[in-house]
């Protein structure tokens, strides 16, 4: 029981509901370098040898273990699945841009798919995450009080709209007012490669679009998560700083931002890992390239996505081959989200350490 | 939220522009101009982030609105409706959904819940560790990956038929981490004394959680639950996999295909039709509503959830 | 004890939800457009009180869907559904024993691949032959949307050029050449096709290599080998084409129609023929059987030099057991095609972008349909 006696709550001021995403059931509390980093009271010898606690903590072990498994299999089962048509794969799954996964002599490879796949996200982080982060300054620091509260709740709210939605807004509504956009930036930048607009596929069927539908797609969760973690910045530290005579400005570089890092951070990292893995939206938006056409590093040019493919042939799972080849996709796809989310617990964790 | 209005009460004084503390040279004309630079910059950011998600709201209502008032969408099917008639309603896909979810609920509410106590009264060491980053990674997990994976399992290996259970299932392994998360959070909150108070009487461990714990912390559960079982009602991908539209009303989740509004959507957007693209606008509405009454009711339900100490 | 208060709470809502399903129906009334179209009621379709289901090819949908209505307001008590998951998933399943019959583009394989063969494995679940049986015939349309053209004919030379991006812009000469006295524009090209896999990727192409096989160079298949940008499903492409100044796709003749966009006629070598249901009603009259007996499977002869016979064709079949293991099951699906195949739901179908089976045709599938067990 010695380091059992941990002082109660943490951070007393929170309102319950507001610690948890509302979206994602993330918390901030989750990402916070607490002032109390000890855990819950240990209370294990209250509980050794009666029947009920061995079954109760059984039981609360074993969904833990359940929840490990999952990953697990989920990973085993994509591989085993992926492993015989990769097998069979006469082109090299990694260097490849052919996608016929079907026939005696199967090709493909993830070249153009991982291509699609990181440009439309990092575009869409791009624009979301200093937006959203704005936006959760603003809501949190600068709204006046009748706004703050509406203004939260219409951001959560749009958080609740099906992502095909996005999608089809973006294609019968917003699609139209981006040409204009691509041939300015083409105009100012097309020198550059990667800016290079052609007017093939037309530009509501760009990468560049479905980055800015997936970023518009992705605010209200970076928005909500910033949202909260600035919110639970200790009053003390942003009164220190005004105390100090810091303006308004300078007090939430040098207390809510830091203090809010970890949260940013992990709000990123969610947002790029439903990026990566955006399907309808994306699927209904970009135009696919030919077989025979050439790689283009612009962003407005077409492409699909891991997911999009995906869903676009959900219905024609019709060999054991196939079905493999966009399960090995799928793979790809759960790796990439694997690493994103990983990496974003060790910068946490790191962090955490750091400002302990 | 009771932090940012302290702030706001006390930081009216110490922010003024009154030019007090420019005898100490603290607030040059660059200082303040960045100032003001940045509250413009915040004003605007939030304007432009507005724009479209107020416009994709609004062209929601404007569009789907009128479909949705009808006595027709909320008591018939789209049986015998074909994609060039207008007519039917959405109900087969509002009762899918629904059913989906309640059922979605039921397996990953249980699962969740035990995990957050795991994690929260009983895991110590590596294999909390482990578990608290494997719900990290299943938080990650596109939906798309969760379809594949259950179609991996389902059709693929055990050679089961794509039916409404294996949406479930799928839609299951989106909702156990965010259970998870929430209710962690909450648990954390619940004081320690109570559970003290609670062993010095001799309460095992078990009875303590389920009697203190838990209760303690309820209302903020269900409304994590209710939270995450908004998010899961509105994915897509892993029905177009698992689950393909139908348009008649279908409750058994063991047999056959079952219609849900998302798909609805998607079936409907695909028939490039005037009727089936109201219908669209419609189903997407409806959906977008059935989430905000379960926000809201998750909210209402959070404002007893404070944890009293 | 707790968790079974929110057990309670999710079972309430599922309590909730089925509750609903008291007031929902599935019976959408006579007040809605269903009643308008098929309610001429002659034909006397053989009812019967239950469900069918099938799966397949997305191309038949919508006519499956329209006869499948039609047939309900004849028989209230039958419920046909359909699956549009695509051939392979609707032959897939059907093997499986998961659906009653399976709707495809193509008639069962027999020739092995993937290391199976589709009719020896269809035969083997339902113990007898799996007969194809031709119920829709869906022309493919070559639709385009270029300003001031309401009227264009392509050979299948021009038409394979284009879509292998050899010619690019509306008013070259090659298209000229096929449209004296219209003005083309001189604006670019721009082909879509579909990304997703398709059975009309795979009919066009097959179209294209057939009659112009010196333009077309690739292989038949379901995936798009030529030029242009993709877009997922039909609608994608018709999307695609309408909001595009110069677009040109392939894509069922109902999509275009729906989406009113152009549709060129096709010009095989004895004249420009428009696409009309009886330009495709020849087409298909002239195939060739290559099932035995009842085994309805066809080949389309897409270089057809025959007059006034639109060359670009899908015929989907119903794919059924010949003589099945649940007699009554086979009773009710033989009951439901005969409908499908009568005149009046043919008409039906014709309305909304399919073309009716000619008449020599139609005799051939009562015939099989009757020999059903």
């Amino acid at each position: 029981m010695a380091d059992g006696l941990a002082p109660s709550p943490l951070l007393p001021p929170l309102e319950g509901t507001d610690l948890v995403s509302s979206i994602t059931g993330h918390s901030a509390i989750d990402e916070l370098p607490s002032g109390d980093g000890r855990p819950p009271l240990e209370a294990d010898r209250a509980g050794t040898g009666r029947l009920g606690d061995r079954i109760f903590g059984g039981l609360a072990t074993g969904s833990g273990i359940l929840v490990l498994a999952l990953v697990t299999l989920v990973g085993l089962f994509l591989v085993i699945q992926a492993v015989p048509s990769l097998l069979n794969n006469e082109a090299n799954f990694l260097t490849s841009r052919e996608w016929v996964p079907s026939g005696a002599q199967p090709r493909f490879g993830i070249v153009d798919l991982l291509w699609a796949t990181i440009v439309t996200s990092i575009i869409a982080m791009f624009i979301a995450v200093p937006l959203g982060v704005a936006v959760a300054l603003f809501i949190t620091q600068y709204a006046p009080g009748w706004l703050n509260k509406p203004a939260a709740t219409l951001v959560d709210l749009l958080a609740a709209v099906p992502s095909i939605v996005y999608g089809f807004w973006g294609l019968q509504v917003a699609g139209q007012y981006f040409e204009p956009v691509a041939t300015v930036i083409d105009r100012v930048l097309g020198w550059l490669p990667f800016f290079e607009y052609t007017g093939t596929p037309s530009a509501k069927s760009t990468l560049a679009f479905a980055g800015v539908i997936l970023a518009i797609m992705i605010l209200p969760i970076v928005t909500a998560i910033s949202r909260e973690v600035f919110s639970q910045v200790p009053t003390a530290h942003k009164e220190g700083a005004l105390a100090l005579g810091a303006t308004k400005w300078e007090m939430i570089r040098t207390a809510v931002i830091p203090f809010g890092k970890p949260g940013i951070i992990s709000a990123a990292m969610l947002g790029l890992g439903r990026a990566l893995g955006e399907t309808l939206a994306v699927t209904l938006l970009l135009s696919a390239l030919n077989t025979s056409s050439a790689f283009s590093f612009s962003i407005f040019g077409g492409g699909e996505t891991f997911a999009s493919r995906i869903a676009n042939d959900a219905g024609e799972f019709d060999s054991a081959q196939k079905t493999g080849a966009y399960i090995a996709a799928g793979l790809v796809l759960f790796l990439l989200t694997f690493i994103v989310n990983a990496a974003a617990r060790v910068v946490i964790e790191r962090r955490k350490a750091f400002t302990e | 939220m009771s932090t940012l209005s302290t702030v706001d009460e006390s930081a009216p004084p110490t922010t003024p522009a009154t030019p007090v503390g420019d005898d100490f040279g603290g607030r040059s004309g660059g200082r303040a101009f960045r100032d003001q630079l940045a509250r413009v910059v915040m004003w605007t950011a939030f304007v432009v982030a507005l724009i479209p998600l107020v416009w994709i709201l609004g062209a929601t209502i404007v569009k789907g609105g009128q479909i949705i008032a009808s006595v027709d969408w909320w008591s018939l099917s789209q049986s015998g409706i074909t994609a060039r008639r207008e007519g039917g309603g959405a109900v087969h896909a509002i009762q899918g959904t629904l059913i989906q979810a309640a059922v979605t609920a039921l397996i990953s509410v249980p699962i969740g819940v035990l995990t957050a106590v795991y994690l929260v009264e009983y895991g110590r060491g590596r294999l909390a560790k482990v578990v608290s980053f494997m719900v990290d990674i299943l938080t990650g997990i596109p939906s798309i990956v969760a379809g594949l994976f259950i179609y991996a399992l389902w059709v693929t290996t055990l050679g089961f038929q794509r039916i409404g259970f294996a949406v479930c299932l799928a839609l299951t392994m989106l909702m156990i981490p965010t259970v998870v998360r929430s209710t962690e959070e909450m648990l954390k909150l619940v004081p320690n004394e109570l559970r003290e108070a609670s062993y010095a009487l001799g309460v095992p461990k078990w009875k303590t959680i389920m009697k203190i714990v838990i209760p303690t912390s309820f209302s903020g559960i269900v409304t994590g639950v209710l939270l995450g079982l908004a998010r899961v009602m509105g994915e897509t991908a892993p029905l177009i996999i698992l689950g393909p539209y139908t348009a008649v009303i279908a409750t058994n989740l063991f047999d056959g295909l079952m219609p849900t509004l998302p798909t609805m959507i998607y079936q409907n957007y695909s028939e490039n039709l005037q009727p089936a693209i109201d219908r669209t606008w419609g189903a997407a509405l409806t959906l977008i509503l059935i989430i905000f009454v379960l926000n809201i009711a998750g909210r209402f339900i959070g404002r007893f959830s404070k944890v009293k100490s | 004890m707790k968790i079974s208060r929110l057990g309670a709470m999710a079972s309430l809502a599922l309590v909730g939800s089925i509750a609903l399903t008291g007031c929902g129906s599935d019976n959408t009334g006579g007040d809605s457009a269903a009643a308008d179209s098929t309610a001429s009621g002659s034909a006397g379709a053989e009812c019967f009180d239950g469900t069918l289901s099938a799966e397949g090819s997305s191309a038949q949908k919508n006519a499956f869907e329209e006869v499948a209505a039609g047939f309900k307001s004849e028989c209230s008590g039958a419920q046909v559904n359909y699956n549009p998951s695509g051939s392979g998933a609707g032959i897939k399943q059907f093997i499986a024993g998961q659906v009653d019959f399976a709707g495809s583009d193509s008639a069962l394989k027999t020739v092995e691949k993937d290391g199976k063969i589709e009719a020896k494995e269809a035969e083997a679940a339902c113990g007898s032959p799996a007969w194809n049986i031709p119920m829709v015939t869906g022309p493919i349309a070559v639709a385009y949307n270029v300003k001031g053209v309401d009227k264009l004919n392509l050979t299948p030379a021009v038409a394979g050029d284009i879509f292998m991006g050899k010619i690019t812009t509306w008013n070259d000469p090659k298209i000229a050449a096929a449209n004296s006295g219209v003005q083309l524009p001189a604006t670019a090209i721009k082909v879509f096709f579909r990304s997703d896999e398709s059975g009309t990727t795979e009919n066009f192409t097959k179209y294209l290599k057939a009659a112009a096989p010196a333009n077309w160079p690739g292989e038949p298949a379901k995936t798009w080998d030529g030029k242009g940008e993709g877009k997922a499903k039909s609608a994608g492409v018709a999307e695609g084409v309408k909001s595009t100044d110069g677009g040109i796709t392939y894509v069922e003749w109902s999509y275009a129609k729906d989406n009113d966009l152009g549709v060129a006629a096709i010009d095989n070598g004895a004249g420009p023929v428009e696409l009309t249901s009886e330009s495709v009603g020849k087409a298909v009259a002239t195939a060739e059987q290559t099932g035995t007996g009842n085994d309805l499977a066809l080949k389309l002869d897409y270089a057809t030099k025959e007059a006034g016979a639109y060359p670009i064709n899908l015929v989907t079949y119903e794919i059924v057991c010949s003589k099945g293991k649940d007699a009554e099951k086979q009773k009710n699906i033989k009951a439901f095609l005969k409908y499908f195949a009568s005149e009046e739901a043919q008409k039906t179908i014709e309305e909304i972008g399919y073309a009716p089976l000619p008449a020599e045709v139609q005799t051939k599938v009562a015939t099989a349909i009757d020999a059903i067990s």
